[in-house]
């Protein structure tokens, strides 16, 4: 299950509003399918995201995986603990491991992201149950 | 012996399973005008003995370096290959072993490789090797890509005494990246410092040769300051057997070492196949080109070997790969291993004092004959350059009937150094030949 205080894209990353940022992260589904993440690359302070692009890189020891942007907006704050241990993104996907936070610049952009129990059913349907 | 797999009467079920009556209705579409309607201008057939008699009356107008004296350098070099190198790598389970796909049949294979990185690491002073490349030019080319994806940056400064065929195969690479290579001018041999501060300035790397291909020996203390002043990277290009006697790159700052492997263990084969090598410092590994081993333990706790860092290879991510050259120099990776540790750390240490005292001795008598003054200044190793008072290409060619091979001619790479004559003294020459060398020299007209 997860959590409700957040919304969800289909690419499976969370954004968490607060105030005018936005904190970023990756799905408890997205990191049970990764497998061991063993490196994330992360944006630099200041870059600006377009909702949907690229914000960073996670790598597992099977795969590779682009995240993108849940939101538009700058990134201002950067989570630095997963740099030495990326694989607090394994055991604390929605909590310790968040990735970045972003200023966001259009706050109407999340209306069309899920809610937890949307998100929920969509990862169910995406893998065939 | 007929080697054609076909009989008439395979050719007759065939023709009769697609309804045609014959080759000539086969073929029916083929205008009659263009069709070949004479025999084929080839020779008969010969026997085994005959051919091996052609071929190697053939092999014989190649100049042997068993029996020529070999000064040329300039990229390739006449060094011993002990016996060990040859025996080894023959056994078949590693020549015939293509690119090992399946760690898990190929531990030995994976073994000799991860050996191989670290040997190269403890040689270069760097951190990771891989698994090796092509040549030297195109691990020159490659430090220049990966500067450019670690930087964000686009322009290569690179110094003129880098080998020309690196400079050209690094602009090729460059010129697919959209990336813009500077070239810096040399000056009495070495870098212009001057220049190598100006070209660094926004410049995602600096890359150096040491030594030099005009044998010269760089500042590259210098040169390390200039790339990182300006947050550049900073790669050299070095001769492997020169660290047996010079401060390897990890030692000086360097960010990658790379070079051609060719002198450790295999021949100079006219010119390849050779060997690649490449290394950087930590923080670059995960931009590193092409295969890379690393040592684990399965789930019994047993040592084992396996690709690792794979996820930045193109057979993962093609489009985000660092290279797209997957294949390794396995083989010749096996020869320098082999030679390596053949040799060991005291081993490679004499073989550059060797070169060195040699190749000093070589251009002492040079210039003592009055004709030959050293072209700069600049320390040198194995490789220096002369004035010539005749054109350094006639120097070639009479040497060479004399089955002297007298060196490399600078003015097919540098105009301006159209004089003056690169000479590369290995520890294979002996003080016999070089008085031969120097007399024939001071000879000529």
């Amino acid at each position: 299950m997860h959590p409700s205080d957040r919304k969800y894209s289909k690419t499976h990353e969370w954004v968490k509003i607060e105030g005018k940022e936005g904190r970023v992260g990756i799905s408890h589904h997205a990191q049970d399918h990764l497998g061991d993440i063993v490196f994330v690359e992360l944006p630099e302070i200041g870059k600006q995201v377009k909702k949907g692009e690229q914000l960073c890189v996670v790598e597992s020891v099977k795969a590779v995986a682009d995240c993108y942007a849940p939101v538009s907006g700058k990134v201002v704050k950067v989570n630095d603990k997963l740099v030495d241990k990326p694989e607090l993104l394994n055991q604390d996907p929605h909590g310790e491991a968040w990735i970045a936070v972003v200023e966001v610049a259009d706050p109407g952009e999340t209306t069309d992201l899920l809610d937890g129990a949307a998100y929920d059913k969509f990862c169910e349907e995406e893998s065939g149950h | 012996m007929d080697y054609i797999p076909h009989t008439d009467r395979d050719r007759r079920r065939m023709m009769d399973a697609i309804g045609v009556k014959s080759i000539d209705e086969l073929f029916a579409d083929i205008p009659e005008q263009v069709k070949f309607k004479r025999r084929l201008e080839i020779p008969e057939g010969m026997s085994e003995l005959e051919v091996y008699n052609l071929l190697y009356g053939l092999s014989k107008k190649n100049a042997n370096l068993n029996d020529v004296v070999c000064f040329l350098g300039a990229g390739a070099y006449d060094h011993y290959v002990p016996a060990t190198v040859d025996h080894v790598t023959s056994r078949s389970e590693l020549y015939t072993a293509y690119t090992p796909y399946q760690p898990e049949i190929s531990q030995a294979v994976l073994q000799i490789i991860y050996e191989y990185q670290t040997a190269i690491c403890e040689l270069t002073g760097m951190d990771v090797a891989n698994a090796s490349h092509y040549d030297g030019a195109t691990a020159t080319a490659e430090a220049g890509i990966i500067s450019c994806m670690h930087t964000g940056r686009k322009k290569i400064a690179v110094s003129a005494g880098v080998h020309p065929e690196y400079r050209a195969t690094l602009k090729a690479y460059a010129h697919g990246y959209g990336a813009d290579v500077v070239e810096v001018p040399c000056a009495g041999g070495v870098t212009d410092a001057k220049n190598l501060a100006a070209a660094a300035a926004g410049a995602a790397c600096v890359i150096v040769q040491n030594p030099n291909f005009l044998g010269c020996i760089e500042d590259v203390v210098a040169a390390e300051k200039a790339a990182h002043a300006e947050g550049a990277l900073y790669a050299v290009v070095v001769d492997p057997i020169s660290l047996g006697v010079l401060k390897p790159p990890g030692e000086y700052g360097a960010d990658m070492a790379v070079g051609e492997g060719q002198a450790l263990g295999n021949p100079i084969s006219f010119g390849g196949p050779y060997l690649g090598i490449f290394a950087v410092k930590e923080a670059l590994v995960r931009r590193i080109p092409g295969r890379v081993i690393g040592m684990t333990t399965d789930n019994r706790g047993q040592r084992g070997f396996v690709m690792t860092l794979q996820t930045r290879e193109q057979h993962i991510r093609r489009e985000k790969a660092t290279s797209n050259i997957c294949s390794n120099e396995a083989l010749c990776a096996v020869a320098a291993l082999v030679y390596m540790s053949t040799m060991g750390k005291q081993g490679i240490k004499e073989v550059g004092e060797l070169c060195l005292d040699k190749a000093h001795y070589a251009a002492a008598r040079l210039e003592a004959t009055g004709k030959y003054p050293l072209a700069f200044k600049a320390p040198f190793f194995k490789e220096f350059a002369v004035r010539c008072p005749v054109d350094p290409e006639k120097i070639v060619s009479e040497l060479c009937k004399d089955g002297i091979l007298a060196g490399y001619p600078l003015g097919r790479a540098y105009p301006e150094l159209k004089d003056c004559l690169l000479m590369a003294v290995t520890e294979k020459r002996t003080r016999e030949q070089i008085d031969r060398l120097v007399a024939r020299m001071e000879g000529l007209k």
